[in-house]
């Protein structure tokens, strides 16, 4: 290593020859042990971990958030109804009524709440919030069926929570079927097509299926694109970005070193997701393990060169977090059919929705965790999100080479 | 090869708007070029071109012995910058600092160590070496900060504004160290808004609206305009007419 001696402390020192004062070819020389970029990037990508680990708002979200959102749905948010209150009006008080009423609150969906004696009662019931559906059983209930004709009783839900009431009539009307079934088992009913229901994937009909995926979709969202647009314009904003384009360091170096560590704590995140799903909620991971990170990995990369994009556009880091709330988080929490189902959506949004990376990862999620599909599953998603990332990507280099010129 | 910066109708523009408008100038090895105009005059876009950050639309420019189109990469090995708003991490220790802006010049480890212990010791800041810089006064991060930019030794050191903010006595010393790194073969190619600084330097240019006003030694320039201070000078140029107010 050929070093001239720094001389800021003997200046006056004859063998010092200034740097400047040498031939062009010697500069290779003078050069400072040539340094691999590697090593470089190393340096780079510590500089970055002080500041996230200095960053107590930062770290917070990077590390709490995942599992405060996993906690929050699985627990607080579900489509689930456990134990709802009902109350039952029995007109018949026979031994087929009070059969079925136990039959009902014997389910884990059920419990009865009250006994009422009116259909005033069921008014004032509902509107105490007392319960969440009546169920009317007429005189004489259970006798027209005996003899082979058509019985009925009445189900009062609380229409004000549609989903809920929807349900919760959903869950009783099987109750109930099986019941006639079972009083009857070997006479036939004519006139009546049985249905047989089964709900292929998840059984259950467990909402955690749901939000897994979805939790995962907007975590490495916020993580990779928020995060790193933020981060990024930081530079910019706090000035530092100017010298680090002045420095010998590649652009190209400055935004992966910046990334680097946003990309290892996403998938940190992920695997603290999958493992809460799995563990404590019981998700399956049917399909290919190996496969799945390779989709989460994707879908990082696609998140990070829409935040690259991001920074990109904006000088400030306040500019960067309100775009990507607006533009990357609103959209892939209601866009991507993670809360509300893209069926049931106005056409004008569900053609929205297919520019939403979200929604391929979810798709994604869904096929390999749920029904262990392989590549032959998902190709077609995959690439969606391969080609959304390299469009982004492209269009980042653009702009950071119009910003340049 | 005897100018550590040579620009020959380096010009700049941004749709209908000229930056800068063909400026032509040299400056020596080792000297201390000044660079002045008022705001908006173009300089740090003439800065930006120089040292490889924004490429030129039009003129020629050979920084260290490199062409600003072509050679880039090397330049930027070359030179240090100081940019005008804080070029240090507010986050980071000051020895973090230092370690970082060594180890992206490609300073070897142990040389990093060795030179961030002299710094400290010769800034007397062995106070703040483990502090956050956010916690260190302004005048002390702006004297490490031209420090670290030099600290790979580069054949010129960039300064946009770097006294913006600090007072007197510091300011003072912050000059007291550009003269040392100037003797040391340094060139120094600096901004600023203080006439009294542009006393300091070797040569200087004045720019207004994108060319190139005046450029000369402090002294001839102020005994062709006949004015006692570069004040004078500045605002002669910078306001035709004016300036006797």
């Amino acid at each position: 290593m050929s070093y001239v001696p720094m001389c800021l402390g003997n200046p006056g020192k004859k063998s010092y020859v200034p740097m400047c004062l040498k031939r062009k070819q010697d500069y290779k020389f003078f050069k400072i042990n040539p340094m691999g970029t590697n090593k470089k990037l190393s340096i780079f990508i510590r500089k970055e971990f002080y500041h996230i680990l200095r960053d107590r708002r930062t770290l917070l979200i990077l590390l709490g958030m995942p599992a405060v959102l996993v906690l929050l749905f699985g627990f607080a948010i579900s489509n689930e109804i456990k134990n709802a209150d009902i109350g039952v009006l029995d007109y018949a008080q026979n031994d087929q009524s009070q059969r079925l009423t136990q039959r009902l609150s014997a389910s884990e969906y059920f419990t009865l709440a009250l006994p009422l004696h009116s259909t005033q009662e069921i008014e004032e019931a509902f509107r105490a919030g007392s319960i969440k559906m009546a169920v009317v059983l007429p005189p004489k209930f259970g006798e027209e069926t005996a003899r082979g004709l058509p019985g009925s009783l009445q189900l009062i839900a609380d229409g004000t929570d549609p989903n809920t009431a929807t349900t919760l009539s959903n869950y009783a009307s099987a109750i109930i079927g099986d019941f006639l079934q079972e009083q009857q088992p070997l006479q036939q009913q004519p006139m009546v097509i049985q249905t047989e229901v089964r709900m292929l994937y998840n059984a259950g009909l467990k909402s955690v299926f749901m939000f897994v995926p979805g939790v995962m979709t907007v975590i490495l969202m916020l993580v990779s694109a928020m995060m790193t647009s933020i981060a990024i314009t930081r530079e910019k904003e706090v000035g530092t970005m100017e010298v680090l384009l002045a420095s010998p360091l590649p652009p190209p170096l400055i935004v992966i070193g910046k990334v680097i560590p946003y990309i290892l704590l996403a998938l940190a995140n992920t695997a603290v997701i999958l493992l809460l799903g799995t563990e404590v909620f019981g998700m399956p991971i049917r399909g290919n393990y190996a496969l799945l990170w390779l989709e989460c990995f994707l879908f990082v990369l696609t998140a990070l060169s829409l935040g690259i994009l991001i920074s990109t556009r904006t000088d400030s880091q306040q500019v960067a977090m309100l775009f990507s709330l607006m533009v990357l988080m609103l959209p892939t929490i209601l866009l991507s059919g993670f809360i509300f189902p893209i069926e049931s959506m106005p056409l004008p949004l569900q053609v929205i929705s297919n520019i939403i990376p979200a929604k391929w990862f979810i798709i994604i999620l869904k096929d390999v965790m749920l029904k262990g599909g392989g590549m032959e599953l998902v190709w077609q998603e995959t690439l969606i999100l391969l080609g959304m990332t390299v469009f982004f990507i492209a269009l980042s280099v653009r702009s950071f080479n119009i910003r340049l010129a | 090869m005897n100018h550590a910066i040579t620009a020959n109708n380096l010009t700049k523009r941004f749709g209908d708007f000229t930056a800068v408008d063909a400026i032509s100038f040299e400056v020596d090895k080792g000297e201390i070029f000044g660079f002045l105009g008022a705001n908006g005059a173009g300089k740090t876009t003439a800065m930006r071109m120089l040292t490889g950050l924004s490429r030129p639309t039009e003129g020629e420019a050979m920084v260290a012995g490199y062409d600003v189109y072509r050679e880039p990469e090397q330049i930027k090995r070359r030179i240090g910058y100081m940019s005008q708003k804080f070029s240090l991490y507010e986050d980071l220790k000051v020895r973090e600092n230092i370690r970082f802006y060594g180890g992206i010049y490609g300073l070897p480890r142990k040389q990093v160590r060795q030179e961030a212990d002299r710094l400290i010791e010769e800034l007397g800041m062995s106070e703040f070496a483990n502090s956050l810089v956010s916690g260190i006064p302004l005048g002390w991060r702006q004297k490490l900060a031209f420090s670290i930019a030099i600290l790979h030794r580069p054949a010129i050191v960039f300064l946009d504004e770097p006294t913006g903010g600090v007072d007197p006595v510091t300011r003072r010393q912050f000059w007291e160290m550009i003269y040392k790194t100037a003797n040391e073969g340094t060139t120094v190619f600096v901004t600023t808004h203080y006439m009294d600084e542009a006393e300091y330097c070797n040569r200087v240019s004045i720019m207004v609206e994108g060319r190139i006003a005046a450029l000369d030694t402090p002294q001839a320039m102020k005994a062709s305009f006949g004015v006692e201070t570069m004040n004078e000078v500045f605002l002669r140029l910078t306001r035709p007419g004016g300036g006797n107010t």
